[in-house]
């Protein structure tokens, strides 16, 4: 379970508060006008923005203190998810090891994470060789070895399409069904959240608030939401 | 943000640059309690202060301003043999200043070729000959600084403005003047702070109460008159200039990256119109000639001479080799770290490198032989000394290549990294290091031919015995045998460029420059 307790995150001049909890497996859309501090939610919880005051614990551990890569989490940023020098079999196996040292099993998932993924065959080429679609899903083979218990997204799919952004969220909702893991995930769009997510945060006016069922709060929205969604 | 994460660790490009300020403080503090203040300068002192800036004045100026529209032209068109040509454009920085000189005096000089053509001798020596060397000298490392500049634009926003139908005048306002802003203040600052500690070619082309430089004054009152406490208040003295130059060049010097490509190849769509093509042709045309002669001349005049080379000039080369190995070695240890330093925050660091322009190769080599003369016999360090002071002197210049593209590189993929717990080595093995390649290889590039035409501080150390090449050419022009002088120069010459264009390539292998 992940907990945010009294949470304050700072970005500059920003504050933005946050004190809920997100039930384990549970897939939430994080949702709220442009500049509303979306973003900084999710960085302060992947470990790249400034925690003024509380503290964010997962399974009752504090994780605050900790560098971003010894969280629980796997997180895709809005652009940059692959090194473009290094080929598409290279950036899935750095969700593995770090310094790539990668034993024959370990080789071995990082295949059968592409064939997954629907890139079989391509983990030789670089991601400049591949279509946008292809290259998010070389980044969700990577989260998918990556094996966290927390997945962070943040609009990682924006850039694409309606349809392969749908087909994006399909595979993260199969993938995630089959890792059990806990979903986070950034978006300007009520239908992305309507598509996978079983509740919505809310942030605007300086608060994410606490997490609600994805349909009710959709179709009965609270004024905040409401000027937002038009 | 008092201590945010980073991908890679600072501490040991603070360990080197720590190494480097003891070294050249070290020397500055040995200069300075040597100068003997109350003496005072005399007149010719202070003719040569006044010579000093106003030849490196002049010298940044016209490099700069003529480097821009060349930059551009190179900028935005692709023809053949355009990738030659820039690799040439790092000859004349690289280029021995001993065999520039010949070769531009065999161009410039009073029975050169201009003179031949115009019928009349022109007068190359004094100011204007020093400007003109320097001119030649920097012209194209400006071009080459100014160059890197637009090709850290991004292909794809390049793309993105001929997508919006924007003609040369949009693109320069929308890509170009941004990226000037950032990239001429630092070329004018270099070059002018280069040009402040003047040494070779002071010593071949100016010379005279009208035309000496502060670092020949320095190396002819410690040659010539043994005179340790005026050589050590000259110094002090060029410290001073150079230290206020680095100063101004460490504040134009900062600005933002333009942000991620997907290292798609560099494609051009503006700029077709006649009159640019014409104007940009020109440019080049006209760049290039005063280039290549003074270098066709060198090999004119050199080619009779390298058969009948003398034992001691191969003996001389091989030295030069090693010493140039051995400080490209010593700058590459020292300028990856600092850069990566930096490139996580550590701005002050820069200064570490700024250092070594603020001390010239004299100062240091006087600072450096007044430690040692009372331990030691200063010339039995000669080449040890020579490959350390010209690592430091390299350093700056690695620095400017090498910084900027640190930041990127940590811009755009420090997060990814850290998420991936990539800190430390393997973010430094995997990311830093293979996205750094070009730069690396063009820093390292130019810290081998620079070294290996050294002539500053070996001149000071100078033994009868051990000599680099470039010394060993300076001698042979002494003793009048200007055959043996001018197949040196042509052997030194494709060493020089061989080390650079070994280093440079292997850079840039598989990697659209």
């Amino acid at each position: 379970m992940l907990k945010l307790d009294s949470l304050v995150i700072a970005n500059g001049d920003f504050r933005l508060s946050a004190d809920f909890e997100v039930p384990l497996g549970c897939k939430v859309a994080v949702i709220g006008p442009s500049g509303a501090g979306k973003s900084t939610l999710i960085g302060a919880i992947a470990g790249f923005q400034t925690v003024e005051s509380g503290r964010i614990l997962w399974g009752g551990r504090a994780i605050e203190q900790d560098q971003p890569g010894q969280r629980p989490v796997a997180m895709l940023f809005q652009d940059g998810n692959l090194f473009p020098h290094l080929t598409i079999a290279q950036n899935a196996g750095l969700g593995i090891r770090p310094d790539l040292k990668l034993t024959a099993d370990q080789d071995m998932a990082v295949l059968a994470a592409l064939d997954r993924v629907g890139l079989s065959g391509m983990g030789g080429r670089k991601p400049g060789e591949l279509s946008g679609g292809q290259q998010s899903r070389a980044a969700l083979a990577r989260v998918l070895v990556q094996d966290k218990p927390l997945v962070l997204l943040d609009e990682p799919f924006a850039a694409l399409g309606p349809a392969l952004k749908g087909e994006m969220l399909d595979l993260v909702d199969a993938l995630l069904r089959e890792t059990g893991a806990t979903l986070l995930m950034v978006s300007h769009d009520p239908s992305d959240a309507r598509r996978i997510a079983d509740q919505v945060i809310l942030v605007e006016g300086g608060r994410a608030h606490a997490p609600v069922e994805t349909h009710g709060l959709l179709d009965n929205p609270p004024p905040a939401l409401k000027a937002y969604l038009g | 943000m008092a201590h945010r994460a980073q991908p890679v660790s600072a501490k040991p490009g603070i360990g080197a640059a720590l190494c480097v300020a003891v070294l050249i403080l070290g020397s500055l503090l040995a200069v300075v309690l040597r100068a003997e203040a109350g003496r005072g300068l005399g007149p010719a002192d202070w003719q040569a202060v006044q010579f000093t800036v106003v030849q490196a004045l002049l010298s940044a100026g016209l490099s700069v301003g003529l480097a821009v529209p060349v930059a551009r032209a190179l900028a935005r068109r692709r023809f053949r043999g355009r990738r030659m040509l820039i690799t040439l454009l790092g000859a004349p920085f690289i280029l021995p200043v001993i065999v520039a000189v010949l070769g531009l005096l065999e161009v410039f000089g009073r029975s050169g070729w201009i003179s031949q053509l115009l019928g009349a001798p022109v007068q190359i020596y004094g100011l204007h000959g020093v400007v003109l060397a320097h001119v030649f000298f920097n012209l194209p490392l400006a071009t080459r600084l100014i160059l890197q500049g637009w090709q850290e634009i991004p292909a794809e926003r390049f793309r993105l403005a001929a997508q919006l139908g924007a003609g040369p005048r949009e693109i320069r306002t929308l890509l170009e003047y941004p990226m000037l802003r950032r990239a001429v203040p630092g070329a004018l600052a270099v070059v002018f702070a280069i040009c402040l500690t003047s040494f070779a070619v002071a010593l071949t082309l100016g010379g005279g109460p009208r035309a000496t430089t502060i670092e020949l004054a320095i190396y002819q009152a410690f040659r010539f008159d043994f005179d340790l406490g005026r050589a050590a208040l000259l110094s002090c003295i060029q410290i001073g200039l150079t230290v206020g130059a680095a100063l101004v060049a460490l504040r134009v010097s900062s600005g933002d990256g333009f942000g991620a490509g997907l290292d798609r190849p560099v494609q051009r769509w503006d700029g077709q119109g006649l009159g640019l093509r014409v104007l940009d042709g020109g440019m080049i045309g006209l760049a290039t000639a005063f280039l290549v002669l003074p270098l066709i001349a060198i090999v004119l005049s050199g080619v009779p001479g390298l058969a009948r080379l003398p034992g001691s000039v191969w003996n001389a080369a091989l030295w030069s080799v090693m010493v140039a190995l051995a400080s490209t070695a010593i700058l590459l240890l020292l300028a990856v770290p600092i850069a990566a330093a930096i490139a996580v925050g550590r701005q002050r660091l820069e200064l570490a490198g700024l250092l070594g322009l603020a001390a010239s190769p004299l100062v240091i080599g006087t600072g450096l032989f007044l430690m040692i003369h009372p331990i030691a016999d200063p010339f039995a360090f000669a080449l040890p000394v020579t490959a350390v002071v010209n690592a430091v002197m390299a350093l700056p210049f690695a620095l400017r290549i090498l910084v900027p593209r640190a930041r990127q590189v940590v811009a755009e993929f420090g997060r990814l990294g850290m998420m991936l717990d990539m800190s430390g080595w393997p973010f430094v093995r995997f990311v830093l290091l293979p996205r750094m390649r070009a730069q690396i290889g063009f820093a390292a590039g130019l810290a081998a031919a620079l070294s290996m035409g050294d002539l500053g501080v070996i001149a000071l150390f100078a033994d009868p015995e051990v000599a680099t090449l470039p010394l060993q050419i300076y001698r042979l022009m002494g003793a009048y045998r200007m055959e043996a002088a001018a197949g040196g120069s042509l052997l030194l010459l494709v060493l020089s460029m061989s080390l650079f264009w070994i280093f440079d390539r292997g850079g840039r292998w598989h990697a659209e420059t």
